[in-house]
């Protein structure tokens, strides 16, 4: 029973860092049906920021990190603005292209400015410092990472669904010439997304990097595990994301403890298409409905 | 002339690769006026429309509003000098409740920022009740009480026509464009419609262009009617004066009335 409560356990912290992920990634296939394939990278660099405003210039944790979100935010509405939106008119397929490129050009930058060599982030929270909870055993750093991450889910829920700005956010997404013709200003609404969602992103490379260490390629793994969390709630569903982050590191860790680690993400794959099959819009999207 | 001209297009003209949707249209609409633009399928009201709020843009030709040149604005830009429209194929946040719908139509008029709205400021409390009552007159206005906090995507098309209505009063326009409003509505909900659109115009003070397949009613409500055809503007003038004018009468009325009337009111303009 204890080792069950210790899989779930592990299995929520990881799973609340897929979710993160999902959600920068459905944010943006919400708003402007753009599958961002940069994102993983792009969280990857404002970590590597938030590392270097951290070591190089001793800031605190708190300001390092802000400044890290900033840097993220201002780079992800700088792609938007620059790259995407002249680009606007080309094919779903060739704008995800050009999210891969973005994602090479990024990891070359990282590679270029930091190095490939493993560093490891000064993270507050300790990793070996645990708490028994009712013979469950968490560390520090997977509870603050799992608090974290609810917090950031709930500050983005009540910035989408209470404020004005999220429900310009949603009517763009909805409708845009609708949104146009009341005056909503799309191309402001857009960058703003980008920002936010990339800020999303280095909120989840920030939380991962103690358990993974810095490396150029950190993200790799937790972006595609953070897709698949999307595809799998519902690519078009925010709580969706959450509940296919959860549900994908949940399996993960259950699967991992009883059977095998070396195939746990084999089985959260086959979970994934077992879900698909039965929902093809996934457990809370709307998409497919829609289209019939 | 005792009113001020509201819209001014002088040689309007556009091409979809090689096909002429729009040429050399010219049209003054004065403050506080109720005009009508009919013609037949692909005559090239929509166009003339979405030319207005700059969804297309004119290879030539000039819009004026209130005097100044609308050329080159995106339509947010223009939205927020005054113009609202209806969609001839109803486009409406299907997903988002009634008093939702009509709530991003009061989002040009806010003026409390991000911040104060997060912190619940005072000033920013006092806007939104402002707005939430101008909704609540709408939703009054046009007997939409009983559905407010229905998701839109669930109601009925004559219900949905009158929710976009409802959000374009809500930005409370100078100019208000109603594309085909009355399309898919029954004989009582039209005349309603014909209510509503009067109202609009005496008391909320706002000037009307309507495009409109409904001959009866056009012919009830309008000021003045102008007729396209194929593009070009083939007459102008008086409710009266259209109905015998021949170009009209060749183009629009000659073709089986009555029942060809409520067939055409089905199909769609390009």
């Amino acid at each position: 029973m204890a080792l069950l409560g210790q899989y779930l356990v592990g299995g929520l912290a990881t799973g609340s860092l897929y979710a993160l992920v999902a959600l920068g990634i459905v944010l943006l296939y919400r708003s402007s049906r753009v599958l961002n394939f940069a994102h993983g990278d792009l969280a990857t660099f404002a970590t590597f920021v938030a590392f270097t405003l951290l070591t190089t210039f001793r800031l605190p944790f708190t300001m390092a990190t802000a400044g890290s979100l900033a840097v993220a935010a201002v780079a992800g509405a700088a792609f938007y603005l620059l790259i995407l939106r002249p680009t606007r008119d080309a094919t779903l397929l060739g704008i995800i292209v050009i999210t891969l490129g973005l994602a090479l050009v990024v990891n070359g930058a990282v590679v270029q400015i930091w190095g490939t060599e493993t560093k490891v982030f000064p993270f507050p929270l300790s990793d070996t410092k645990v708490y028994h909870l009712g013979g469950v055993v968490i560390s520090q750093v997977s509870i603050g990472s799992f608090l974290a991450g609810l917090v950031l889910m709930g500050l983005l829920y009540l910035l989408v669904q209470r404020t004005r700005i999220g429900l310009a956010m949603r009517a763009v997404s909805q409708n845009l010439v609708a949104a146009q013709a009341l005056g909503i200003p799309a191309k402001k609404i857009f960058a703003l997304t980008w920002g936010l969602a990339t800020a999303l992103g280095a909120c989840a490379g920030i939380l991962l990097a103690p358990v993974t260490f810095l490396d150029p390629f950190m993200m790799v793994d937790p972006f595609l595990k953070g897709f698949a969390a999307a595809v799998l709630g519902g690519i078009d569903s925010m709580p969706g994301a959450v509940l296919g982050g959860l549900v994908l590191g949940v399996a993960e860790s259950l699967f991992g403890g009883y059977v095998s680690v070396k195939f746990k993400t084999t089985m959260a794959f086959l979970i994934i298409i077992g879900v698909l099959i039965v929902r093809p819009e996934g457990m809370l999207g709307r998409e497919y409905k829609r289209r019939v | 002339m005792g009113t001020s001209v509201l819209l001014n297009i002088e040689g309007l003209s556009i091409a979809f690769g090689g096909v002429v949707a729009l040429s050399n249209v010219d049209l003054d609409v004065s403050s506080g006026a109720l005009i009508s633009i009919i013609g037949p399928n692909g005559a090239g009201k929509t166009t003339l429309f979405n030319c207005i709020c700059g969804l297309y843009h004119a290879d030539s030709g000039m819009i004026r509003f209130s005097g100044a040149s609308l050329a080159g604005l995106k339509p947010d830009a223009i939205a927020r000098r005054g113009i609202a429209r209806t969609f001839q194929n109803i486009e409406l946040f299907l997903r988002m409740t009634v008093l939702e719908n009509l709530l991003l139509g009061r989002h040009l008029h806010f003026r409390a920022g991000f911040a104060a709205a997060s912190l619940g400021a005072p000033h920013w409390r006092r806007e939104e009740i402002r707005h939430r009552e101008v909704a609540e007159q709408i939703l009054d206005f046009l007997d939409l009480q009983a559905v407010r906090d229905r998701r839109v995507g669930d109601l009925s098309l004559g219900r949905q026509r009158m929710v976009e209505l409802g959000r374009a009063l809500a930005t409370e326009p100078a100019l208000l464009l109603l594309d085909e409003p009355s399309s898919g509505m029954t004989a009582e909900e039209k005349e309603d419609l014909v209510f509503r659109i009067r109202d609009i115009r005496d008391e909320m003070n706002a000037t009307i262009i309507l495009v409109e397949h409904d001959l009866k009613l056009v012919m009830g409500i309008s000021d003045w009617i102008a007729v396209l055809d194929h593009g070009v503007k083939i007459a102008q003038g008086s409710p009266e004066q259209i109905q015998m004018h021949p170009d009209v009468i060749k183009a629009y009325l000659g073709e089986p009335t009555e029942g060809g009337a409520d067939a055409r009111t089905r199909g769609t303009a390009t």
